[in-house]
């Protein structure tokens, strides 16, 4: 039971009528990289933010880093651990890299509550390091957000994810609005962060991609799970079988 | 061929098509602006707007020119500075030039003597129950207090019922410029003590308003404070998300620009020894054209305390530009009005070349 990061038992969402999420049962391994996928509307990202905390699930309890949490907000999930890369990326355009990457919870010389003095070489050094770690590629720290690319921005995002050591990284869709090199850039990091045994939740439509990065892959149609498998257990007509509902998983998932 | 290195990760830009600061270009426009009215004098008056023509009077500069055009911008300068970070934190801020006539009213009342050349001090407000010649940190302490509650108002009114700065602070003004009617029915108050007189006296309001500006420009550069600001302005949902807490900060944000304005009342009222209900009126629209001629973006997030003294001497240099060319106040006010327009057209088509540059 121990190597495991996240679990899910029955999580469910309505909104309203719509039961846009059914019953999740969901778990995670560290170390794992785990591939959501499924059609629009399938709970994908339902499922995203009961966890992450941005909403409130109607039933079904979570488990995070061996303890069952209620997360009241995204700034709850953040300070357990979850960090999430969202589609709408989270920076503050006029700020530099640094800044965006310690942001809310900057370096400090001397504490004077909001007039705290600020370690700027710090949160510099910090940043390179991450930079390293992650393997992204900034041309220039100090410059601001808004003259950075598509890739840039996402890489910074990921980037933050990845510098306060979290337990567990979500990215969802990271790659929809990018190019060919940017969206390599990228998975490159995705496949940094495997290497460094940090377990991930890609949420991702694009089929290749899931089968470059992932270990596992879990399909969710109209808001029920209805695969989990193991890359070298299926390829990409089985998922897309799932997917639209051509094969239904319940036999598989009971047998697993 | 220009010189290029590389960043993190390898990948190499050019460190001279970095963007310069836009105080940079503010700067400029400063300069340009000053040579333009040498220009015209040396031309059309045969007399130098910058530099000292007088025989009887030693030094290269026209020193006592450049003391006025400081001095006559560092009041609302002083309010300009608090009006900088809240609209850099993204709202704005109508209020202060009638948090400036209140403040003055209420702190003035606290300053005044008791007795005017041997006589009771005729306009004395409180001369009954004994509260003249106070010490001046008491009118100080007031005027504080005062532009404390006025911004911590405007702040709550924004941080928790959600509605516009625009609207809230609009209510703030004429609130505001109620009280400070009512205050004395109308009256002007005068008679200050002679150690509240000494605030204002001779350049005190420039060295007032350059140690502001300077404690300000660390502030916003150095602190976390700082940083919240251009954060919240820049992407408030990005702020949120991270953790900072928005509606603390937002309450805070007024209230020093509260407090600025109370200063900035302070510092008028004891320069003209009196204090008048209609006093600062359109203050709060000088400051934010201050700002917004120093390059702060009225979008939020874009800005420096440094950029805003510079448009604020810009104001300055225009205002003595006109009376040293002998032209009527009508026209400043003309040319205020275009040159505000055109800083804000000028900013939106640098940033917009700049995003497509990039």
């Amino acid at each position: 039971m121990s190597d495991i990061v996240l679990k899910t038992e029955n999580l469910t969402k309505h909104y309203g009528g719509v039961h846009a999420l059914q019953e999740a049962n969901f778990e995670l391994r560290k170390g794992e990289h785990v591939a959501i996928m499924g059609d629009n509307g399938a709970g994908k990202s339902t499922f995203v933010r009961q966890i992450t905390g941005v909403e409130q699930r109607t039933s079904g309890k979570i488990w995070f880093d061996g303890k069952e949490v209620n997360f009241t907000g995204p700034i709850e999930a953040r300070e357990a651990g979850i960090e999430t890369v969202f589609q709408n990326l989270a920076l503050a355009d006029d700020l530099d890299v640094p800044s965006n990457l310690f942001l809310g919870r900057e370096k400090v010389l001397f504490n004077l509550g909001p007039f705290s003095i600020l370690d700027r070489k710090a949160m510099r050094k910090a940043t390179e390091a991450a930079l390293v770690r992650t393997a992204v590629k900034i041309p220039n720290l100090s410059s601001t957000i808004r003259h950075m690319s598509g890739g840039q921005r996402q890489c910074v995002a990921i980037a933050r994810t990845a510098t306060f050591a979290s337990k567990l990284i979500i990215m969802d869709e990271p790659t929809a609005a990018l190019g060919v090199q940017e969206t390599a850039q990228v998975e490159n990091i995705i496949r940094t962060l495997k290497e460094n045994g940090e377990p991930l939740i890609l949420v991702s439509h694009n089929m290749r991609q899931v089968f470059d990065l992932v270990d596992r892959i879990v399909v969710f149609r109209r808001g029920r799970i209805v695969a989990n498998l193991r890359k070298q257990d299926t390829d990409g007509n089985d998922i897309v079988a799932y997917i639209t509902g051509a094969k239904t998983g319940q036999a598989e998932l009971q047998a697993a | 061929m220009s010189q290029t290195s590389h960043g993190i990760g390898g990948l190499s830009y050019d460190a001279k098509k970095r963007p310069w600061p836009a105080e940079f270009n503010v700067f400029l426009a400063l300069v340009i602006l000053v040579g333009a009215f040498e220009l015209i004098g040396r031309v059309f008056l045969g007399d130098s707007f910058l530099f000292n023509t007088r025989e009887n009077v030693s030094g290269l500069f026209n020193e006592q020119r450049l003391q006025i055009i400081i001095l006559q911008v560092s009041i609302v300068g002083i309010i300009a500075i608090g009006v900088t970070q809240v609209i850099i934190c993204g709202g704005i801020d109508l209020s202060s030039g009638s948090i400036v006539g209140a403040t003055a009213m209420i702190a003035m009342s606290f300053a005044q003597v008791a007795t005017v050349n041997g006589n009771p001090n005729p306009k004395a407000m409180f001369i009954d129950y004994g509260w003249t010649d106070l010490p001046v940190i008491v009118p100080l302490l007031v005027a504080i207090g005062c532009g404390l509650i006025a911004g911590l108002i405007n702040g709550l009114l924004i941080a928790y019922t959600r509605i516009p700065p625009f609207i809230a602070t609009l209510g703030m003004m004429v609130t505001a410029r109620g009280i400070a009617k009512w205050w004395s029915k109308g009256q002007p108050i005068s008679f200050p003590t002679d150690s509240f007189a000494a605030i204002g006296k001779g350049l005190m309001p420039v060295v007032i308003f350059i140690s502001l500006a300077i404690l300000f420009q660390l502030i916003l550069t150095y602190t976390k404070y700082g940083k919240h600001c251009y954060a919240i302005g820049s992407n408030e949902d990005a702020a949120r998300m991270s953790g900072i807490k928005i509606a603390n900060h937002k309450v805070l944000v007024y209230a020093i620009a509260g407090i600025l304005a109370a200063i900035a009342a302070v510092v008028l009222s004891s320069k003209n020894l009196t204090a008048q209900a209609g006093m600062g009126v359109m203050y709060e629209l000088d400051a934010i054209a201050m700002a917004v001629i120093g390059g702060v973006s009225l979008s939020g997030g874009r800005g420096s305390i440094i950029g805003t003294v510079i448009g604020s001497l810009i104001f300055g240099v225009i205002i003595s530009g006109f009376t040293f060319l002998r032209l009527d106040a009508y026209y400043q006010e003309m040319v205020k009005g275009v040159i505000i327009v055109g800083a804000v057209v000028l900013d939106q088509w640098r940033q917009r070349r700049r995003a497509i540059g990039a």
